[in-house]
């Protein structure tokens, strides 16, 4: 980043008329991530070993980076972990986040896939309220979507969805009008796309 | 409970359990909740309500109650029931020492376990106190007597002096406190050394392993405490960890960027037999700190330098940690670009070096903080622009691109952007860039030194009171410690405190040798001083070692006098004594507008308390006395005390104001104040 580039916050004369000739004034220093904020997702490889969550929630805390959704799970490796985070910041907070998760013995791996090639998934379970007269519209925006229902009762049915946080999002919003009785979402899973394996570097 | 023979305390207590249950077994209302097992509470409250209900209505049978334990009969419960038996009779103490009494060889058990790790690491000294729970420890220390344990009287000393001992000498510190309050204790001092990237291994005791989450007598989640100061911590349950783990613990806490490890280990694996060996490898595969610098960014370094006309080196404390300093002149020396240091990083470079420029920062020098304002190349070494360092940071070092070099790439772009990034270990980086940077002529850079050379002389006379003499001729501090500077032939290990007396250290003491300033940076730690000469003074028992210390300060931590004279660490103490929170008073007279509240502070007649410690105490209230009052105490074997009586309102110039940039300083005002 260059001081050039820099958002012009630095030093201003209060009075201009008695402003350095400007080939003196220096340029602002630049503070590092004057970016916009965007969703990113990390994926974190660690051991799996007891308070390894505990540590990373409490490094996100104490750094102020606020968590969006986490997902955790075993890998193929049974000692160690996956972690799929989303969060918001600018990239170069966000990069911060990934280097301070890499400072824990813990951790083995974090990388920023949201430029990646990915498949990214979440399930969410919505049980929605539906009677007889608007079931159908229910069952034919689910299908629209290609989530399906895993349980049906004579007030309600609960919907399936699987897909991007944003698929996901829209479904909710076409079914809010039927009344959402309770909603649960797993947050976000990703894998990168092709041949390539983030866990590659880490097996043993 | 049964109380039998010493036998396992989980076959006598299954024993009893299943005893009360089969006697609770006939009674007609006993509730099913009696024979436990995973039964759900609800069912039991549910039948004895029940139950309650019937007597109510008059039926004549005898009440009964629950079985005390929750959940008896389960293997969980029989292990709290032993645990507390455990924690108040120390049945297995009791075992290993029938064993020794009867000639037999007593087992190894994890307190074994731990000594010979702490030998094997090369530990030779750590601090400590006792307590319940570490009493397995403390039973076994006997067996070991190359371990030095020296008893403190607050944990905060113990985790201090491991932090100065770890500075002093380079290596590990260990201290140790017991569960609870004492683990607690440590706390201050392990993010002391957290901050301030210190390697340290803490340890301390827990209750037995079955008890955790029981609020059981002085237990407390410490490691939840812990968890966010420390580089990385363990709870060790199973006497057969502790070896992996101190291995671990000590390779963690000297290796990368140095910092606190803390190991909490609970009375039973203190006491379990202990049969796994001490590791000769680590399986750490999260833990791999890169060392070299990616070789294209430090050619992109060395062209940048060649074609610098104004550069500057800010070095930190990696330099020192790295074990540098050599390299760093070295460094200095053919590229002649002279070298600001921040305040860990003083000593990295002789102050007597004609390229030695001085120290920078919010109390640093006018003409090192000018040097950076003026710079077009900063080169940046183990060191993280601190808000103490930078100011504001759109203002800092306007005209300058930055190198920065440290070992720790989340420091990379922190707290500002930097052009060229090189993440490694300064000794080998400087190793690689030395080859590659070109020699200088010094008259090249004749012009730029000798304006910066202009800068110093202006700027060092200016709050210099060198008669000792402050306004109406009161004692100035900064004359005091530059007197133990000459004094001690710059060769001492001097250990400031926090506040204007650890300004005025780093300011007048002058440094020559590497790691003899010792200064709380990060955490700001009041009541660092004392405890950390104590374990600065053991680290390098072959310097003298000075603590100075303001009377704010020295009140935090005085107990420890009373270690100095117990275990004859001959620690100088000058007190700066001012009757105040210096520091906070001269905040408040600059920016807070003269509301002085609760910055004056009185303290006990220091010589009484010194004498009352068997402390040998000595007094200078005058320019004249501190000569006199210095050599008086340097000749005493064993600790001293110096009372200093300061100006009560003498302030550290230059000074910027939070929040302002390095050209912002605030300077002394040479005319006396208006009534």
């Amino acid at each position: 980043m260059s001081p050039a580039g820099a958002t012009p916050n630095g030093p201003s004369p209060a009075n201009p008329a008695h402003a350095a000739p400007a080939h003196t004034a220096p340029p602002p220093r630049a503070l590092p991530g004057h970016g916009e904020t965007h969703r990113h997702v990390l994926v974190a490889i660690v051991l799996n070993k007891p308070g390894v969550l505990n540590r990373v929630a409490s490094l996100m805390r104490a750094r102020n980076f606020n968590i969006e959704t986490l997902a955790v799970s075993h890998t193929d490796q049974p000692e160690v972990s996956r972690m799929t985070i989303t969060l918001r910041g600018d990239d170069v907070a966000v990069e911060q986040a990934a280097k301070q998760l890499y400072r824990l013995i813990d951790v083995l791996k974090v990388q920023d896939v949201t430029a990646d090639p990915i498949v990214e998934h979440e399930i969410a379970l919505i049980k929605v309220r539906a009677h007889e007269h608007n079931r159908g519209e229910v069952l034919t925006i689910a299908e629209m979507y290609k989530a399906r229902v895993v349980d049906l009762a004579a007030e309600s049915l609960i919907v399936e969805a699987t897909g991007t946080e944003a698929e996901v999002d829209a479904l909710i919003a076409l079914l809010r009008g039927f009344g959402i009785k309770e909603l649960v979402r797993s947050g976000t899973v990703v894998m990168s796309r092709g041949a390539g394996s983030i866990e590659e570097a880490v097996k043993r | 409970m049964g109380t039998t023979e010493d036998g396992s305390g989980r076959s006598r207590t299954v024993t009893s359990a299943q005893r009360e249950g089969s006697q609770a077994a006939p009674g007609v209302h006993s509730a099913p909740g009696n024979r436990g097992a995973q039964n759900q509470g609800v069912a039991a409250a549910g039948t004895a309500a029940a139950t309650d209900a019937a007597t109510g209505a008059g039926a004549a049978t005898p009440r009964s109650r629950l079985n005390h334990t929750p959940g008896a009969g389960t293997a969980r419960a029989d292990a709290i029931n032993a645990g507390r038996h455990e924690m108040l009779t120390d049945t297995l103490r009791k075992q290993i020492k029938s064993l020794a009494e009867r000639g037999l060889k007593r087992p190894r058990i994890g307190a074994d376990a731990v000594c010979e790790a702490l030998l094997a690491q090369g530990v030779d000294v750590f601090f400590g106190f006792p307590g319940g729970v570490l009493l397995p420890l403390y039973d076994v220390l006997g067996d070991y007597p190359e371990l030095r344990h020296i008893l403190v009287r607050h944990e905060q000393g113990a985790s201090h002096a491991a932090d100065g001992y770890a500075r002093a000498s380079g290596r590990v510190g260990v201290c140790l406190g017991t569960s609870g309050p004492g683990a607690t204790n440590l706390v201050t001092g392990i993010g002391n050394a957290m901050l301030d990237s210190v390697p340290m291994v803490a340890i301390t005791g827990n209750v037995v392993s079955s008890l955790l989450g029981k609020d059981a007598f002085q237990e407390i989640d410490i490691t939840g405490i812990t968890l966010p100061c420390t580089k990385h911590n363990y709870l060790v349950s199973d006497p057969n960890d502790i070896p992996r783990v101190f291995a671990e613990a000590f390779h963690i806490a000297a290796t990368g960027r140095p910092g606190p490890v803390h190991i909490d280990i609970t009375k039973d694996a203190l006491m379990g037999a202990c049969t796994a060996l001490h590791p000769e490898t680590l399986d750490l595969p999260g833990f791999k700190p890169k060392f070299e610098g990616n070789f294209r960014q430090v050619k992109l370094a060395a062209q940048e330098i060649a074609n610098a006309e104004r550069p500057v080196i800010l070095a930190g404390h990696g330099v020192l940690i790295s074990n540098a300093t050599e390299e760093l002149r070295q460094f200095a020396e053919k590229a002649q670009i002279p070298v600001a240091h921040t305040l860990l990083g003083v000593s990295a470079m002789d102050e007597t070096h004609p390229l030695s420029l001085g120290w920078v920062g919010m109390h640093g020098w006018k003409h090192v903080n000018r040097a950076i304002q003026s710079a077009d190349l900063l080169i940046a070494l183990g060191m993280r622009f601190d808000d103490r360092v930078t100011g504001h940071v759109p203002t800092f070092a306007p005209y300058a691109r930055i190198i920065h070099v440290d070992i720790d790439p989340a420091e990379i772009g922190k707290n500002v952007a930097v052009e060229i990034p090189i993440v490694g270990d300064v000794k080998r980086v400087l190793t690689a860039l030395l080859p590659l940077v070109p020699a200088v002529a010094s008259e090249r850079r004749a012009a730029y030194l000798k304006e910066l050379a202009e800068w110093r002389v202006e700027s060092e006379k200016m709050p210099w009171h060198g008669s000792g003499a402050w306004r109406n001729g009161q004692l100035s501090a900064d004359f005091v410690v530059c007197k133990i500077g000459e004094a001690t032939q710059h060769d001492a290990t001097i250990v400031a405190d926090v506040g204007q007396n650890q300004m005025w250290t780093a300011r007048y003491a002058g440094f020559r040798r590497p790691n003899s300033h010792i200064s709380s940076g990060g955490l700001g730690t009041m009541g660092f001083g004392l405890p950390a000469a104590m374990g600065a003074a053991m680290g390098r028992p072959d310097k003298e070692t000075w603590a100075i210390v303001g009377d704010g300060g020295l009140q935090m931590t005085s107990q420890e006098l009373m270690t100095l004279v117990q275990d004859h660490i001959p620690v100088r103490i000058a007190l700066l004594d001012n009757h105040k929170l210096g520091m906070i008073r001269q905040w408040q007279e600059l920016i807070y507008a003269g509301n002085y509240h609760s910055s004056h502070l009185l303290g006990p007649d220091w010589l009484k308390l010194a004498e009352a410690y068997g402390v040998a105490g000595f007094r200078a209230t005058t320019p004249e006395e501190v000569e006199p009052a210095i050599a008086a105490a340097r000749a005493v074997d064993g600790p001293a005390l110096v009372h200093f009586v300061i100006a009560e309102e003498q302030n550290v110039f230059p000074m910027m104001p939070a929040g302002k940039g390095l050209s912002d300083l605030l300077e002394e005002q040479f005319e006396e104040p208006k009534q």
